[in-house]
């Protein structure tokens, strides 16, 4: 798999060149060229944020199709716990997991739960690491890719644990084999998903060599169908007790979730990206100590905040409230369902990607950074975005790079345009004189 | 030095405490564009950072020049005073001359001249009462 993959894509025809996506982008991966958007992959982190803002819903997440459930004869669904909170009146996540059931799947599989385990192992592992805390999560996919692209002193304090989308997957196809004997082709194991992260994160995994989730839907593009079938059941009696998390598991789904699931006050939970970037910069410079763990979600409020969900995050949380009221602590933990072993920790180094280096070595790279604050001087300063690059210095490396030309700047263009009328105005006046 | 290098350069405000700090951020931002090792970024934006909040919380004010060059990075702190009494002892862990104010600020823990020592290759402190202090802090790459 590309070392860069991204399921953020540009629905090219809808793009009109605007420059809302540039400007928000968090790691400036978008330049608009020929008047469309155009990702630089080795940037982005598939936050999401540019098909938040685009006006014209011209950037979109990939995922798959419902109808690529029908290549598995047993097909299993991930409930994200984020999912949960998308609907009124629920009383019970169980009524989603049977609304699954109905809907077609043959066993369902609580991300929840394998959160729970992650907590656990989380709690082991923060035990176990002192010499290196604050130890930071890896739920997140995007910020593990932030990390990886700008913040590499910080990858030593990652916490090697595959997340509970993946433990869930392993798990989920051992107990399908097990209770169906089909071979392991046979059976999809299908995600729901919040956000393109996660399914950047499935099609080009982070620590691991490959995801056990064949799979991933959107949360959004399943939603209606979801919904007429929870309506269908919602008043059956005696419907299968199909959950496997407690509080600590459904809690995932919000920011500060996830740290809560690890017993102690001492973690910091920021949510949103530009706070995150903040705090990675004071971890990284050692301002932020005597913590144990911190908690970074990419999107606002946490998961329920991600770009595929359906409800207002904020309301969101409040659900999950709601639903947590009579839940037990967890259901799932490493003591009463499952032994810990080594597939749940990362196999794979996570390697710094310089993306924002400049140059081949040390020389070259101040010869362009010099060259940069030359350019730079001719540029108004205004950062507006009419180049096509989100500000102007990023212009200005983009010209070093041999990516751009100060032509690009509507400024110098037009300054151009007004000297060459005046001399063409002087030349005319001299030749009537 | 000559022509193979960038030159940064920083004006420091007196007792500005919501941009103290921005030198060094700014310093980090343009290494991590060039081939510097991830801990010597690292350690150059931590000990430039401590000798900005120094130079915020004890200085009538100065300037940071950094240099950055193929072979080392050399950080010069320059200001106008009220300058250090006995640079031995401000070099000793845990001593601090700031005021209670500034310790409820959660500065002044008396670590900013040691961090910075510790951090750095090379460091260099000349200053005396009433005239102001100039400190030199070089990196090797």
């Amino acid at each position: 798999m590309d070392n860069f993959y991204t399921a953020v894509r540009l629905e090219e025809g809808l793009c009109r060149g605007c420059i809302n996506c540039i400007k928000r982008c968090p790691t400036q991966a978008i330049r608009v060229r020929n008047s469309k958007a155009v990702i630089k992959t080795e940037f982005c982190i598939s936050c999401g944020e540019c098909i938040r803002i685009c006006p014209y819903h011209a950037k979109k997440s990939i995922f798959d199709p419902l109808a690529s459930l029908n290549q598995f004869d047993y097909k299993v669904a991930l409930p994200a716990p984020s999912l949960y909170a998308q609907f009124n009146n629920l009383g019970s996540t169980n009524l989603v997991l049977n609304g699954l059931i109905n809907m077609g799947f043959d066993d369902v599989f609580e991300v929840s739960g394998a959160a729970e385990i992650v907590s656990a192992l989380t709690r082991k592992y923060i035990k176990e690491h002192r010499d290196r805390l604050p130890l930071i999560s890896t739920a997140c996919p995007t910020i593990t890719r932030l990390i990886q692209i700008r913040f590499p002193n910080l990858i030593e304090n990652l916490i090697p644990i595959i997340s509970p989308v993946d433990l869930a997957a392993h798990l989920a196809k051992e107990r399908a084999i097990n209770n169906t004997g089909l071979s392991p082709d046979k059976i999809g194991i299908v995600f729901i998903s919040p956000c393109p992260a996660k399914v950047s994160a499935v099609k080009n995994p982070i620590g691991i060599e490959k995801s056990d989730v064949n799979l991933v839907l959107s949360m959004e593009n399943i939603y209606s169908r979801l919904l007429v079938s929870l309506n269908e059941i919602k008043n059956k009696d005696n419907l299968e007790d199909l959950t496997m998390s407690g509080k600590i598991g459904i809690s995932w789904g919000g920011s500060g979730g996830e740290a809560g699931g690890l017993l102690s006050d001492n973690y910091l939970a920021a949510d949103g990206i530009e706070n995150v970037i903040r705090i990675l910069e004071d971890l990284e410079d050692e301002k932020l100590r005597d913590l144990e763990f911190i908690e970074l979600n990419a999107c606002n409020g946490g998961c329920v905040g991600g770009v595929l969900t359906v409800e207002n995050p904020f309301l969101a949380k409040v659900k999950i409230k709601r639903l947590r009221k009579n839940m037990p602590l967890e259901k799932s933990s490493l003591t009463n369902y499952i032994e810990e072993e080594p597939y749940m920790y990362w196999s794979k180094e996570i390697e710094y990607k310089p993306v924002y280096q400049l140059g081949g070595n040390m020389h070259e790279s101040i010869n362009m950074l010099r060259e940069v604050e030359t350019i730079l001087e001719k540029f108004p300063g205004l950062d507006c975005g009419s180049c096509g690059a989100p500000s102007c210095r990023a212009l200005a490396e983009d010209i070093v790079r041999g990516q751009a030309s100060e032509n690009n700047c509507i400024h110098i263009v037009r300054d151009y345009i007004h000297k060459l009328s005046e001399d063409i105005y002087l030349l005319d006046a001299k030749k009537i004189n | 030095m000559l022509n193979d290098h960038i030159h940064l350069s920083y004006e420091i405000v007196s007792e500005d405490f919501a941009r103290a700090g921005e030198a060094a951020s700014d310093v980090k931002r343009v290494l991590k564009k060039m081939n510097v090792k991830p801990d010597i970024v690292r350690k150059v934006a931590i000990a430039l950072y401590e000798g900005e909040i120094n130079m915020v919380i004890h200085s009538l004010g100065g300037t940071i020049d950094v240099y950055i060059m193929p072979n080392e990075i050399q950080m010069k702190l320059e200001d106008i005073g009220p300058g250090i009494e006995d640079i031995d002892k401000a070099m000793e862990e845990g001593y601090s001359t700031a005021s209670e104010t500034i310790r409820n600020m959660g500065f002044g823990a008396g670590m900013g001249l040691p961090n910075m020592k510790r951090y750095v290759d090379d460091l260099d402190i000349k200053s005396g009462l009433g005239q102001g202090t100039r400190i030199t802090m070089r990196v090797i790459l």
